[in-house]
């Protein structure tokens, strides 16, 4: 999954436009790292990146590394889907819940196809890397044992 | 019925209700031509003119929009836009509009081309937080995303999809005793149906999800002391409540739970001053199966993680035909009009549950009407779980 960029025009999904409080995020899951805004008042990590801390309001903020390894909080297994992702039905939306504590919306990457025996709530996971063009990367998660 | 406590009781009536003449596939009306005329239909129902409406409240369509498209300059504008509850929010602004003297004739529109898509905007700005955190990951659309909370629900609680399948079950059963549902011959469904439906995504099958139509419908609401002298019996507003505490689904603080509804319901019971034992028929806005089975915990019709269960109460009558708890003959109508899951659903639902409430307490319900019925308790979510907001309706 790491370190092939796909040829631009072959990948249809939306991509997402950083803007100047996201950027750090973006530009850390390109060089394969998942990073994560911590505030240096309350010591609590957030996410979606904001200009602003939501557990306390400060704009102290700071930018570390995240360990990348989380849990399945709850997911679908998509069936109906969505614009550019016609090619990858059924797929896994997940909410992971980061070690760190915020929770972040990705897809899983699986081997098998994907089925409600071989995907549990609170199933281990860890991050993977999608370079789905080469301006883009998305954080994605893989099941660990 | 105990009489509330809220400084709002009884202030505000609502004197005009109508839904557009068909629900359904409309692909001769746009979205503005189906405001017009469901706005149109309320002024008539309410005895009034576009001329008298000075406070206009709108969301798939915004206020510009319809002020021009009708001719009318209003002195009261409200826009809220929070999903399909914003008509719900829009009863409880514009009750504080008139109560403030900002204006004196409040109409509410909804119009929707759900199902045609006739000058109806794509979802989809990339910059946004859902545009960079929710959409590259395939997760947009109301199926994918009102499913996400459910099986959070189900791992912690023991919830089943087998309980679950008993909402739509007990819905459609409302739809064959209402003419205007668009599953009104379509014939009744077992839970086994539900189950058995095409997988959209999993955990929700195709009978666990909304009807996708055309359509719209309005309200017109006074003072009560204009309310008297018109044509209709006044439903007025006894308790409002709304909230709004995220945007992305993904952002939820708890799955197995709204923040929004719990906050919103607590308002408008307190504003009510009833609780749910005093009210026994439910407009609980249901675009997903498991939708309304959130909202029982949150309005406190059962406890924490006992909708499946609850829902799934069913009894056996003289001829042996099922009984479903919330469904007709059962202890606790919900969405009797067929719901959003076998009556209607442009999009914006909120509207409809409204207009429900309004037929059912002016005994106008036909077949499916609830007798003695004197209070109504409405309430639903805007987009997924994010917002909400909750009506207390009354006949006196
Ligand atoms: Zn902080």
């Amino acid at each position: 999954m790491t370190g092939n960029p796909a040829p631009a025009a072959a990948y249809k999904g939306p991509l997402p436009r950083a803007t100047p409080e996201t950027q750090p995020f973006w530009d850390g899951a390109k060089a394969h790292k998942l990073m994560l805004p911590w505030c240096e008042d309350c010591g609590q990590a957030h996410f979606y990146p904001r200009a602003l801390c939501p557990h306390c309001h400060s704009v102290r903020l700071a930018w570390r590394q995240a360990s990348g390894r989380g849990k399945v909080h709850t997911f679908v297994i998509n069936h109906k889907a969505a614009r550019g992702f016609e090619d990858k039905v059924p797929y896994v939306i997940a909410v992971i819940e980061l070690e760190e504590g915020p929770r972040m919306m990705s897809n899983l990457v699986m081997d098998e196809t994907p089925t409600p025996e071989n995907v549990h709530v609170e199933m281990p996971v860890a991050v993977v890397f999608d370079d789905v063009t080469p301006e883009v990367t998305l954080p994605k998660f893989r099941p660990v044992r | 019925m105990t009489a509330g406590t809220g400084t709002l009781q009884r202030k505000v009536a609502i004197v005009g209700a109508a839904e557009t003449d068909a629900l359904g596939k409309l692909p001769h009306m746009s979205r503005l031509a189906l405001n017009a005329q469901a706005a149109r239909k309320a002024l008539e129902d309410a005895g009034l003119s576009f001329r008298d409406v000075d406070g206009i409240f709108s969301s798939v369509a915004d206020p510009n929009e319809l002020s021009e498209y009708f001719g009318i300059v209003p002195r009261y504008v409200d826009g809220t836009s929070v999903g399909g509850c914003s008509y719900i929010i829009h009863v409880r602004h514009a009750v504080a509009a008139i109560a403030a003297g900002y204006c004196s004739v409040a109409l509410i529109v909804h119009g929707e081309s759900g199902r045609s898509w006739i000058d109806m905007d794509r979802p989809g700005n990339p910059a946004s937080p859902t545009g960079q955190f929710e959409a590259p990951f395939g997760a947009s659309g109301a199926p994918t995303l009102f499913s996400i909370p459910v099986l959070r629900h189900f791992h912690q609680y023991g919830t089943t999809k087998q309980q679950m399948s008993h909402v739509p079950a007990a819905t459609r059963e409302w739809a064959l005793l209402n003419p205007k549902a668009i599953m009104h011959k379509a014939g009744p469904i077992t839970p086994e149906d539900v189950m058995a439906s095409r997988m959209v995504c999993y955990p929700f099958n195709l009978l666990d999800c909304c009807l996708v139509a055309d359509g719209g419908g309005a309200l017109v609401l006074v003072g009560a002391d204009r309310a008297r002298d018109c044509r209709r019996k006044p439903v007025y507003v006894l308790g409002t409540g709304e909230a709004a505490a995220h945007r992305q689904v993904g952002m939820m603080r708890d799955f197995t739970m709204s923040d929004s509804s719990t906050l919103s319901g607590r308002l408008a019971f307190a504003e009510a001053g009833l609780g749910p034992a005093d009210i026994r028929h439910l407009m609980f806005y249901d675009a997903f199966s498991f939708t309304p089975m959130m909202f029982l915990e949150d309005l406190g019709y059962c406890g924490r993680g006992e909708s499946g269960p609850f829902v799934a109460e069913t009894r056996k009558d003289a001829t042996g035909r099922t009984i479903y708890k919330t469904g007709p003959g059962g202890a606790l109508p919900m969405n009797t009009n067929g719901g959003g899951l076998s009556y209607c659903h442009t999009g914006r639902y909120g509207m409809f549950a409204l207009l429900e409430a309004v037929y059912q307490l002016r005994g106008e319900a036909g077949a499916r009407q609830i007798p003695g019925l004197d209070v109504s308790l409405v309430h639903g979510p805007g987009r997924h779980f994010a917002a909400a907001g909750t009506l207390i309706l009354a006949n006196r």
